[in-house]
């Protein structure tokens, strides 16, 4: 008899289970893995860096006396009606199509109850969200499906995208299990195909070209509604100015934490830059061209809270956008749906198969039984809740650091926690001065 | 006829006399310079001559309005255009007609590459030829082609015919030549008849369309995309 061995089982840090598994699924698949979501790595985040009270050598405001403003104008460069947020806290651009008609009524509610804005995204607009939604952003994407100048003119702002987060370079993807006939409507293709929407615009390549996109778009809707470029976070230096310098009123940055509807894993977790390293190349680019709060910056990708908002502001955003924490704020991958995950072979809080549309909160579907438990009322009640909650997180940082609105935060109230994220954000590491890289 | 005279008007002042102006008006633009953004999102019926070239995305998004362009045009000509009629009697430049829903656009020379790129049903007549990636992921509507097309004509098209009369350089992927039925003609001839256009043969056009291989994914297909 073979004699026992006496040292542990070894399981390798290059093939973990998570990476085994992953290889067994291509050799038995034979096709890259496709997910919802935004990157799950363990990325230098906003957790990273920590604000520094106020003592003595500055002061602090008191909690629950004295006010923080918290409302910010978007798009007054050149927009003779730009948008007017109550919280400096947007809703980001998702689809009717990737999101069922009621979550994206929710969204609109929610985002309507606190004075801010939502956006549509690929497949255009519907009236649910035009309905319910008091500011709503239209987005122009490359695939301009369901772009209609009808509803660009009911738009109170338009966002031409560029790149998005989680796949920078690369397009949309809704794949045939989605496309009912309402999306196949909407997006001039047959029902139960696949969806591949382009990664460059069809009528427009550098921005020089953007630049005159931005003066029709401006000429169609009479220069009255603000224009927002959206780009990955990847170059965000120059695709920033570039953005600035082509005549865009706001200019969005997402980072790769930021969500998609559905695109490869592979470009989700290994393309693009993480949020927390956007914000100070972005806010540079602005400085440096002089429109630094004149074209106002929004960061989105991975925002969750209200710290997580009031960082972004310090290192001079003038807002962030959230997609994946509205969802979840919604109900997306809620414990109570524990064992309909389990049937779909993943846990409540794993859940990211969002393109195969059998989401069970009926958020990241098409199905009209799961789509039904979602309450858009109760869901907007819900995103509304969030949302204050976010703010009032955002405001009592800010009082504590001296701040009477949100927007004058500013770096020197941070430092960071590792190199890392001090070289990232240009912050100090914490109890030093040393800025890395600087 | 209205005049409209660049030499005295801004663009602005331009555009919104034409989206401002009552249905059945009439408008004549002298001296455009290949001025960008010209006569976009007008709204209505009305008429519209240009004398003269045009720059980038003329007539973009147009619905119901007919504008006639006696000249060339630059990129992103009638870009999303709903409904209603564009003429250019010269050349135009890339992305001709670019997901445009609706209506015609009738080039009476040539067009350079991506003509029809996302079109999402309007009809393009091209008396010349056209350059490459044409109708590429072109999604419904009709692209025809009296002279040659470049290189990967009907790139993943979707449900959009094309018809050409001359040489194809290349089809793209899951682009093939098609039967041409009577159906086919007969639609084919309504583009044109409803273009004016008279001057053609029927039978020296060619069908090409979609093989619909590329629908949904399948990994035996993966060399392809």
């Amino acid at each position: 008899m073979k004699k026992k061995s006496i040292t542990e089982p070894r399981t390798s840090h290059t093939f973990d289970a998570y990476t085994n598994s992953e290889i067994r699924r291509a050799a038995e698949t034979g096709i890259y893995d496709i997910r919802g979501g935004g990157s799950k790595r363990n990325l230098p985040n906003f957790d990273d860096l920590l604000f520094l009270g106020a003592s003595i050598s500055r002061y602090p405001l008191e909690g629950y006396r004295e006010s923080c403003n918290t409302k910010v104008i978007l798009g007054d460069r050149f927009s003779s009606n730009p948008l007017n947020l109550e919280i400096p806290i947007t809703i980001a651009g998702m689809s009717f199509g990737a999101l069922s008609a009621q979550a994206k009524e929710a969204l609109g509610r929610g985002a309507s109850l606190v004075g801010t804005s939502t956006t549509t995204g690929d497949g255009g607009m519907t009236k649910e969200e035009r309905g319910h939604s008091k500011q709503l952003v239209y987005q122009l994407l490359p695939s301009r499906y369901g772009m209609n100048p009808d509803d660009l003119r009911k738009a109170d702002a338009i966002e031409i995208v560029v790149g998005q987060g989680a796949k920078p370079g690369g397009g949309g993807m809704l794949l045939g299990q989605k496309i009912n006939d309402r999306v196949a409507e909407m997006r001039t293709l047959p029902k139960g195909i696949d969806q591949r929407s382009p990664c460059r615009h069809p009528d427009w390549t550098g921005p020089d070209d953007m630049e005159i996109k931005i003066l029709e778009l401006r000429e169609i809707t009479g220069w009255k509604v603000p224009i927002f470029v959206k780009v990955a976070g990847s170059r965000p230096y120059y695709d920033v100015a570039l953005a600035a310098k082509s005549g865009a009123d706001v200019v969005v940055v997402d980072g790769m934490q930021g969500g998609t509807a559905a695109t490869q894993e592979v470009f989700i977790e290994n393309v693009g830059m993480p949020t927390l390293a956007c914000v100070r190349p972005a806010v540079r680019a602005l400085q440096e061209l002089g429109l630094h709060r004149k074209v106002q910056l929004i960061i989105s990708g991975g925002i969750r809270n209200g710290a997580d908002v009031a960082k972004a502001l310090a290192l001079g955003a003038d807002a962030v956008s959230i997609g994946s924490a509205a969802l979840i704020a919604l109900g997306d991958n809620d414990p109570r749906y524990q064992k309909d995950y389990e049937k779909l072979g993943t846990t409540a809080g794993s859940f990211d198969d969002w393109h195969e549309g059998l989401d069970p909160a009926g958020i990241t579907t098409q199905d009209k039984k799961l789509a039904k438990r979602l309450d858009p009322k109760l869901g907007g009640r819900r995103l509304a809740n969030y949302l204050n909650v976010m703010t009032m997180e955002a405001q009592t940082i800010a009082r504590a650091c001296g701040k009477n609105d949100l927007r004058n935060l500013e770096p020197e109230d941070l430092c960071a926690l590792t190199v890392e994220s001090a070289a990232m954000a240009g912050v100090p590491l914490a109890g030093t001065n040393w800025i890395p890289g600087t | 006829m209205n005049i409209l005279d660049f030499n005295k008007l801004s663009l602005r002042d331009i555009n919104k006399v034409l989206q401002e102006s009552d249905k059945n008006s009439f408008f004549s633009i002298r001296n455009p310079k290949g001025s960008h953004a010209l006569a976009v999102g007008i709204n209505k019926q009305i008429t519209v001559k240009v004398i003269g070239s045009v720059g980038y995305y003329c007539a973009g998004m147009n619905k119901f309005s007919d504008i006639k362009v006696e000249g060339s045009a630059g990129p992103g000509l009638g870009e999303n255009m709903m409904s209603g009629n564009i003429h250019v009697t010269g050349d135009v430049s890339q992305y001709a007609g670019a997901s445009g829903h609706g209506g015609s656009i009738l080039v009476e020379g040539n067009a350079s590459s991506r003509c029809g790129i996302s079109m999402k049903g309007l009809d393009i007549i091209v008396k010349g030829n056209v350059g490459h990636m044409s109708a590429f992921m072109a999604q419904k509507g009709n692209l025809v082609i009296f002279g040659n097309a470049g290189h990967a004509l009907g790139d993943s098209i979707y449900e959009a015919n094309i018809y050409v009369a001359g040489e194809v350089a290349s089809l793209g992927a899951d682009c093939i030549e098609k039967k041409m039925t009577k159906k086919h003609l007969s639609k084919l001839e309504n583009i044109l008849s409803n273009a004016n256009v008279s001057d053609y043969n029927l039978d020296t056009f060619r069908r090409f369309g979609s093989a619909r291989s590329l629908y949904n994914f399948n990994v035996d297909n993966a060399k392809i995309y």
